[in-house]
């Protein structure tokens, strides 16, 4: 299972990259693997305004439906297209090309509590156990 | 697909597989004192005895059949070919629910892939689901539909006062603690030029009725533009016959379109089991409540039909489904199926040609008696409404103890501006003699008190 190790990670399995003012956002190659296919990724619109945790859309696969939730407040300023005709490039690819979203942070503080690549690998290596 | 009802023997394997002795032994747990309770009924009735005793109590109810009608609001009293009920007695259809595996259900599949086309065709939607409980169930789902589709953010929806009274309360009961807004219809005289200024950044849906509560088509010219210039969606609420006349939702740009179902061929029985049809777009479809049966293709590249989109229900995408509610009503479903197959489109056009004509000919006539009036002044299909000299109970008494014939609805009971207003039903059932017989009824009404 991949770990990418510039990323920062939630308990509810979602990975964001960090670039200054901004990040990118997605789930992660064990919230892939657990819901397996893909079938369907609902996003929201560029504009839309999340706080830290609020669900800004959802995943379905052939087995579950979940809401996907923004690790940090912002502004959404891009959303993956490529999503919308082939959702099972989050299966393939979860930390590049089935990126998400990208937004601008509201609030560097919100960073604090988030996992590193080391905490996130146990935080899921203890539920496979 | 066939039922089969437990042997004998296998209920005894059953009981000794669970371990125990009889079937009255699972009760147990329920104290004894209502466990069986003793009833007190009569001596039984043999088949004859019981026939008899059935048919007199029917015999104490006027009846569509035997009585001039002039009720609908919302139910209506339209001919029902009897291939339909011929047809709805195949025990494939006749199941107490249906049956969705598609190994043994291609007919059922694909009798309900068929009946998702005819409602799209008949709206102008790109796709229907596989029924609801009824028009009223259909319209909720739809509220519940646009609030998802908002993610919850918008929380108002304007609804016309001339949306059915019933179907309103039941937004209400389906949206309860949701957190919901319902406004538009606390003043029975906003019109649409009045609701689209209700139109905001809150608001998740407007919902129309056309032809109305009370039969008018309404002038939804614009009104989609205007809706979605708000961002929020569109439902008109339509009823199917007039569909064969009139412009479908999907040309006026709705979002969703619904209705009830009870006129292709459903029985009116007292008020159910009757038929909700659902229609939306396709860019909604992900949320939209209810079943949804899709044509694909077995290992051999054969067509065939398999329930589809399964994400979407309960059973797999838990709360955060639009609607816990799938079920849908199989049999009614079948039965509108087979009234659009048999009616064809010129039929159902013949079908809402004959409602216009013969409700036309019967509001000019009462419009003429003395003491009554009716508004002409916009189109109307099938129903109309009359301003009476007399409460509408005195005058509905007078035309069953007098012609034995049914009268309209009474709108005092859901409008407070209306106490003496009539909403009159004219379908293809009723004859010209039938409506002569009415004014002249209604005619009586006005002497007796001048």
């Amino acid at each position: 299972m991949n770990f990418p190790a510039d990323l920062k990670y939630t308990r509810n399995d979602e990975w964001v990259r960090v670039e200054g003012n901004t990040a990118t956002a997605g789930i992660t190659d064990f919230a892939q693997e657990q819901l397996s296919d893909i079938v369907y990724v609902e996003l929201p619109a560029v504009g839309d305004t999340f706080q830290k945790g609020e669900s800004y859309g959802s995943v379905e696969s052939v087995k579950a439906a979940s809401d996907v939730y923004l690790p940090l407040g912002g502004a959404i300023t891009a959303i993956n297209d490529v999503l919308s005709a082939t959702p099972e490039v989050v299966n393939s690819s979860p930390y590049d090309q089935g990126w998400m979203v990208k937004f601008t942070i509201a609030n560097l503080a919100d960073l604090e509590g988030l996992m590193d690549v080391t905490a996130y690998q146990k935080f899921c290596e203890e539920r496979k156990s | 697909m066939s039922y089969y009802p437990h042997t004998e023997r296998e209920r005894a394997e059953m009981l000794a597989a669970v371990g125990v002795k009889q079937i009255e032994d699972l009760f147990a747990d329920v104290p004894a004192k209502v466990r069986f309770p003793q009833l007190d009924l009569p001596e039984p009735y043999s088949e004859l005895e019981t026939m008899r005793e059935m048919l007199d109590l029917a015999d104490a109810n006027a009846n569509a059949q035997h009585n001039p009608l002039f009720l609908g609001a919302g139910a209506y009293n339209h001919y029902s070919p009897s291939l339909i009920h011929q047809l709805l007695l195949r025990g494939e259809f006749l199941t107490a629910y249906t049956p969705y595996q598609p190994e043994i259900s291609q007919g059922t599949l694909q009798t309900i892939y068929e009946y998702q086309s005819m409602i799209c065709a008949l709206t102008g939607m790109e796709v229907a689901n596989a029924s609801h409980y009824d028009g009223a169930t259909s319209l909720a789902e739809a509220v519940i539909m646009a609030y998802n589709h908002h993610r919850e953010k918008r929380k108002k929806v304007i609804v016309s006062p001339a949306v059915h009274p019933q179907y309103r309360e039941v937004i209400r009961t389906y949206t309860q603690g949701m957190g919901l807004t319902i406004v538009g219809d606390e003043d029975p005289e906003n019109d649409l030029a009045e609701l689209t200024k209700q139109l905001d950044k809150d608001t998740t849906l407007f919902v129309v009725q056309s032809p109305n509560f009370f039969g008018q088509v309404e002038n939804l010219e614009g009104l989609a533009a205007q809706v979605h210039a708000a961002g929020a969606l569109l439902c008109i609420v339509v009823e199917p016959i007039s569909l064969g006349l009139l412009k479908p939702p999907g040309e006026w740009g709705a979002d969703i379109a619904v209705g009830e179902g009870q006129s292709l061929g459903v029985p009116l029985s007292y008020g159910g089991p009757y038929l909700g049809f659902f229609a939306t777009r396709k860019e909604f479809v992900r949320k939209m409540a209810g079943r949804l049966v899709g044509e694909a293709k077995d290992k051999n590249g054969t067509r065939g039909f398999v329930l589809t989109l399964a994400t979407r229900e309960q059973h797999i995408k838990r709360d955060k489904a639009t609607s816990n509610i799938c079920t849908n009503q199989g049999l009614m479903a079948v039965a509108a199926t087979i009234y659009l197959a048999t009616l064809g489109k010129n039929g159902l056009r013949r079908v809402a040609e004959l409602c216009w004509h013969k409700s036309h000919y019967a509001a000019h006539e009462i419009a003429q008696l003395p003491g009554y009036s009716v508004d002409l002044s916009r189109p109307f299909i099938k129903e109309f409404v009359v301003q009476c000299p007399q409460p509408v109970a005195e005058i509905n008494a007078h035309l069953f103890n007098e012609w034995g014939i049914i009268g309209g609805y009474d709108l005092s009971r859901d409008y407070a501006s209306f106490p003496n207003h009539m909403l009159v039903c004219v379908t293809e059932m009723n004859g010209r003699d039938e409506i002569d017989a009415l004014v002249e009824a209604l005619g009586e009404v006005t002497s007796h008190t001048h």
